[in-house]
């Protein structure tokens, strides 16, 4: 043990940082796989009770190991490459939408001291990576060579694309109201309870950002991507073995991550629900913050699975007219109204 | 050399070879491609420079958005390589002039003349704490209010003429207002008959 203090202590303090760092990034990322397995785990368990029937109980007690054999058997799939497919692009494709769904948690608080990089503009840096993840849709529709993947893209990218400006709208909004980019700050200027937090200000903003967030990962009732009775599978229909499974990694880590975002904007993050309540506050009191990021945040997760059993697929032009003429107008009134509150002090929020 | 020259370098060269790569590609997508890490690498080097409001801003406008827009179009076009590579002897001579004269501004205007040390001094390191978004949107709205407000309106009268010349109407779709099918009601989609049972 001491061998290797001392061997650390001779590294230079330039690379024990970058090690530190990688060692932070590994314990971030790793539950994040975890969560991302179970999350679908959850997803056909939930859904299977929300449909009258068990879902997968097979495998493990109570069907516990179903993930871990799902992933075993997406790894030893072969890869089918199709003909004249430009093989490059379409391997690092699944990469390209999955790097920035993982790159975000760098800037995520998850509790007041909690967090792996505590940057000024940390909103900013997560707009700008979830509009990086569209390429890989794209990439994966063109390099695929297939006119059914080609098209799948176009829809999904032209969708994914649509409602990241009325998400980026909605954060405009959040940042106007909490008077920072920094996502700690924003938790922090929620505080007060639960009608303290920002959900209910920007309640119009809030809906537009749940909603965008939905169509943003391309699931029910938004999957028009694998909308199976119009367009096969959409823009990862030639994809097989692992870099399928790598772009449902992807999508499920994008589930987590705008959840948990939604959480932190809109949600007050790590503050408790009953903070500053006479009784309730100080009894729970005990309860670590990251348990209220953690509730939060599942429960955001459960509203995807629940929209995804409940409402029938959209229209793709009612899709994009909803994103168009519908939610951007909204945030765009929402915002000049915050803006108004915000210089006019209006009491119980913006005092 | 300290990690950030490292880093510096390291983004400086995937520049240069990524616009080397979006010159001399044949296939405009993977130019399209190239263009886009260009631009990140750009991103990176703005970031060392302590610009973290543009770095960012560099990806999510023009990476996140017009870049996706132009590979729709790129994608979407059958581009003929053969008919744009016809000529190109016939236009060689032209497009030599042209490099020359370009590089010629460029070496004068971003020479070794106009920059080092000497001209610029190095900039002064910030706070951790020191916000570049602040301090843009601070100079943006007040010293340069009019410059940039003039900027977004004559961008909007563009965006509404673009529109506006490529508007047409089409006959042919069977477009439906959502609210007259919102408002529909059982009586206006189903007629109820009774019937006798008929004997079998």
């Amino acid at each position: 043990m001491e061998f290797f203090i001392s061997l650390w202590e001779t590294l230079p303090s330039e690379l024990q940082y970058l090690i530190w760092t990688l060692i932070k990034i590994v314990v971030i990322v790793a539950p994040m796989m975890l969560a991302v397995a179970y999350f679908t785990y959850a997803e056909r368990k939930i859904i299977g009770y929300m449909q009258v029937r068990i879902g997968p109980n097979r495998v493990g007690p109570k069907g516990w190991l179903q993930p871990i054999a799902d992933a075993l058997k997406l790894m030893f799939k072969e890869i089918v490459i199709p003909a004249n497919a430009n093989k490059l692009l379409f391997l690092i494709a699944p990469a390209i939408m999955l790097g920035p769904a993982l790159a975000a948690w760098a800037v995520f608080p998850f509790d007041e001291e909690l967090v792996l990089a505590d940057i000024n503009a940390g909103l900013l840096y997560i707009l700008a990576l979830t509009s990086i993840g569209v390429y890989g849709v794209i990439i994966a529709g063109w390099a695929s060579n297939s006119k059914y993947a080609f098209l799948g893209a176009m829809r999904s990218a032209a969708q994914i694309v649509s409602y990241e400006i009325a998400m980026g709208f909605a954060l405009v909004g959040v940042l106007v109201a909490a008077g920072s980019l920094n996502l700690g700050e924003i938790i922090k200027a929620q505080q007060g309870g639960l009608f303290s937090w920002f959900w209910l200000p920007l309640l119009p903003l809030f809906g537009v950002y749940v909603i965008s967030g939905v169509a943003e990962t391309n699931r029910a009732p938004f999957d028009v991507a694998e909308g199976e009775s119009e367009i096969v599978a959409g823009f990862h229909v030639e994809y097989s073995g692992m870099t399928f499974a790598v772009f449902f990694l992807a999508e499920y880590a994008n589930i987590i991550l705008i959840s948990a975002l939604t959480a932190v904007m809109f949600m007050g993050g790590w503050l408790s629900p009953f903070q500053g309540w006479p009784v309730l506050g100080a009894l729970f009191d005990w309860v670590p913050g990251f348990v209220w990021l953690v509730i939060k945040t599942g429960f955001f997760m459960f509203l995807f699975l629940w929209l995804r059993a409940t409402f029938p697929r959209y229209r793709y032009d009612q899709i994009m007219r909803l994103g168009w003429k519908v939610f951007i107008p909204i945030t765009i009134v929402w915002i000049v109204v915050v803006g108004l509150a915000v210089v006019y002090q209006v009491p119980w929020w913006f005092d | 050399m300290t990690l950030e020259k490292l880093i510096f370098y390291m983004l400086a060269a995937v520049i240069i070879a990524a616009a080397m790569m979006v010159v001399t590609r044949r296939n405009p997508v993977h130019s399209a491609l190239f263009l886009i890490l260009a631009f990140v690498a750009c991103s990176g080097v703005w970031m060392l420079a302590e610009a973290e409001f543009l770095a960012i801003v560099l990806v999510l406008v023009y990476v996140g958005a017009v870049m996706v827009l132009f590979l729709f179009v790129l994608m979407m076009l059958d581009i003929d390589i053969a008919v744009l590579r016809a000529g190109f002897i016939k236009m060689l001579p032209l497009g030599v002039i042209m490099a020359i004269a370009m590089a010629a501004e460029l070496i004068l205007i971003v020479g070794p003349g106009n920059f080092g040390l000497e001209q610029y001094a190095a900039p002064v390191r910030h706070a951790a704490d020191y916000s570049n978004t602040e301090e843009i949107g601070s100079v943006l709205y007040t010293v340069y209010m009019y410059p940039f407000e003039i900027a977004a309106v004559i961008l909007l009268v563009a965006i509404i003429a673009a529109i506006g010349l490529t508007m047409r109407k089409r006959p042919d779709t069977k477009y439906i207002d959502p609210a007259s099918q919102v408002l529909v009601k059982r009586g206006d989609r189903v007629r109820m008959v009774s019937m006798d049972a008929e004997k079998g």
